[in-house]
């Protein structure tokens, strides 16, 4: 079973943190990754540029519709991801409880994926 | 035993089963209530089975496939169900019960929904009966249990007891639904009724279950003990015409002895922890209440301690509450008015409940009426709020 743990933090603190906490964190992050390759459950993981940098796209009558920022704007932005593979969300919560930035006041949602097999026969809720 | 009897003793554990062996909530009920179907329809005729209990589950694994064939939906499925179940899995374990609490308790569900599908799925309450007890809608409620098992399928929740490492965090969260559903049975917070008693007596069935599938821990003990404590005095809360009657004026003779020593064994063997629970120091409390020969005799030195014990265990505002009420009786009202100023509790009714009835006792009538009133602006049970009413009119009309 497959689940994405979106890393959820007020940019803004990154932004704030001395660079000697910036680099222990980063740190902590390069541990954590090793950890969870080793254990085979690390599929894929990177952190996100800030939102400022995002770029939102819309159809509008068949037309693009380009707008600055992310899709909505929230107190916490999503500021990276990891992908694991786990038995059941137990063993997930258990990952997402280590994601160093969730020692650091961020948020881990956990999200299950569809399985290939069965996003192939229904498509998601609108 | 006759199949009624079976089904209310059995029908928990064999459904635990179930929910294993077929890895779905809806089939294996639906499958277990056809079992008892066919139960109803044969065994009169031919005789029970020597062994009942093996004979309705092999019968709900067989109704199971059948169901899953007609759907004619999940071949893969019901080929797993066929080939997969070894004889001895199929066999009910002595921790199924246990798995399937702890599923239906888990956090990563809504503190609503994990009352409701233990309800349901533990207890075997229906749809209606839970919808009713909670006052809102039959829809609603079944929308809420569809949500729940949508999401301990989707997204995976295990069917198991937890690891020992995470044991106690996750009993923590079992114990809190079963006193959920005890506390709204015994002070019901909505609506007309101060007592919904079956929801009393369904945590308190859970609560001996949860004791006797988990004999090494304490709190379990001392939850029990709890619910017991208070329990025996449930008859005497409310007068004939359903008023609210306070503690120190209900009729002790009328509470149930069998069930305060039932508690007080439990209590003494709960606090033997180190350190005890909260549950187990809240029962201690409620035991001073329940054992003392009259509201005068009550021991509110020791409750008042008792308080202090549980800030120190489960700091909360509404534990300091508590403790400047048992303060104020133990060593004078002015102490534990003064202690009720540094209490921060917005929107909680009780507080200012509390101050008023000092207030009362000293006989400053005015500041009493005013703080009943801002105790019956947030109040929500209508029988607390005619008391609230009534107690504010004696403070207003000696004043005239």
């Amino acid at each position: 079973m497959q689940y994405m743990l979106l890393i959820c933090d007020d940019e803004k603190n990154l932004a704030r943190m001395s660079d000697a906490r910036r680099a222990e964190l980063m740190k902590e992050y390069g541990q954590f990754i090793e950890d969870i390759v080793k254990s085979g459950e690390f599929r894929a993981g990177a952190q996100l540029q800030l939102t400022s940098s995002a770029t939102t796209v819309r159809l509008k009558n068949g037309k693009r519709i380009t707008t600055d920022g992310p899709f909505a704007e929230t107190k916490e932005q999503i500021g990276g991801y990891f992908l694991v593979e786990c038995k059941d969300l137990d063993a997930a919560l258990a990952i997402a409880a280590r994601v160093p930035s969730a020692r650091a006041g961020g948020s881990i949602e956990v999200r299950p994926l569809v399985p290939t097999s069965v996003a192939a026969r229904t498509p998601p809720a609108a | 035993m006759n199949l009624a009897e079976l089904h209310r003793r059995d029908r928990g554990r064999l459904l635990a089963t179930l929910i294993r062996t077929l890895g779905d909530f809806d089939l294996a009920e639906d499958a277990l209530q056809e079992a008892f179907a066919a139960a109803v329809a044969q065994w009169p005729a031919e005789g029970p089975p020597r062994n009942p209990s093996a004979w309705l589950l092999s019968t709900a694994r067989h109704k199971a496939i059948d169901q899953v064939r007609r759907r004619a939906l999940l071949e893969r499925k019901a080929g797993e169900i066929a080939a997969g179940a070894a004889p001895d899995d199929e066999m009910d374990e002595p921790l199924d019960p246990l798995r399937l609490i702890f599923t239906c308790c888990h956090p990563a569900l809504a503190p609503d929904a994990r009352v409701a599908l233990t309800l349901r799925t533990v207890c075997g309450l229906t749809t209606e009966e839970i919808a009713r007890a909670f006052l809102v809608s039959a829809p609603t409620l079944a929308q809420r249990l569809v949500r729940a098992k949508a999401k301990i399928r989707d997204a995976r929740i295990p069917y198991t007891v937890p690891q020992p490492a995470d044991l106690p965090a996750r009993l923590e969260a079992v114990l809190e639904v079963v006193y959920l559903v005890f506390n709204e049975g015994y002070s019901a917070s909505f609506g007309a009724a101060v007592v919904r008693s079956e929801l009393c007596g369904e945590a308190i069935w859970l609560g001996r279950a949860l004791l006797e599938l988990l004999p090494g821990e304490g709190e379990p003990r001392g939850l029990l003990a709890l619910m017991l404590f208070h329990d025996a005095r449930r008859a005497t809360r409310t007068s004939e015409d359903g008023e609210l009657v306070l503690l120190e004026d209900q009729d002790r003779s009328r509470w149930d002895r069998a069930r305060i020593a039932e508690a007080a064994q439990l209590v003494e063997q709960a606090l033997r922890a180190r350190p005890p629970g909260r549950y187990a120091i809240q029962a201690a409390i409620a035991g001073l209440h329940a054992q003392a020969a009259s509201a005068a005799a009550t021991d509110w030195a020791q409750i008042a301690a008792l308080y202090g014990i549980l800030a120190t265990v489960d700091p909360s505002p509404v534990v300091e509450l508590n403790r400047a009420v048992a303060v104020a009786m133990a060593d004078g009202l002015e102490r534990g008015l003064a202690l009720l100023e540094t209490i921060q509790l917005p929107g909680y009714h009780l507080l200012p409940a509390a101050r008023a009835d000092l207030l009362r006792r000293l006989g400053r009538r005015a500041e009493a009426a005013e703080s009943y009133r801002a105790a019956l602006a947030l109040v929500t049970n209508d029988a607390e709020r005619r008391f609230l009413e009534r107690r504010l009119r004696e403070v207003a009309e000696r004043r005239a």
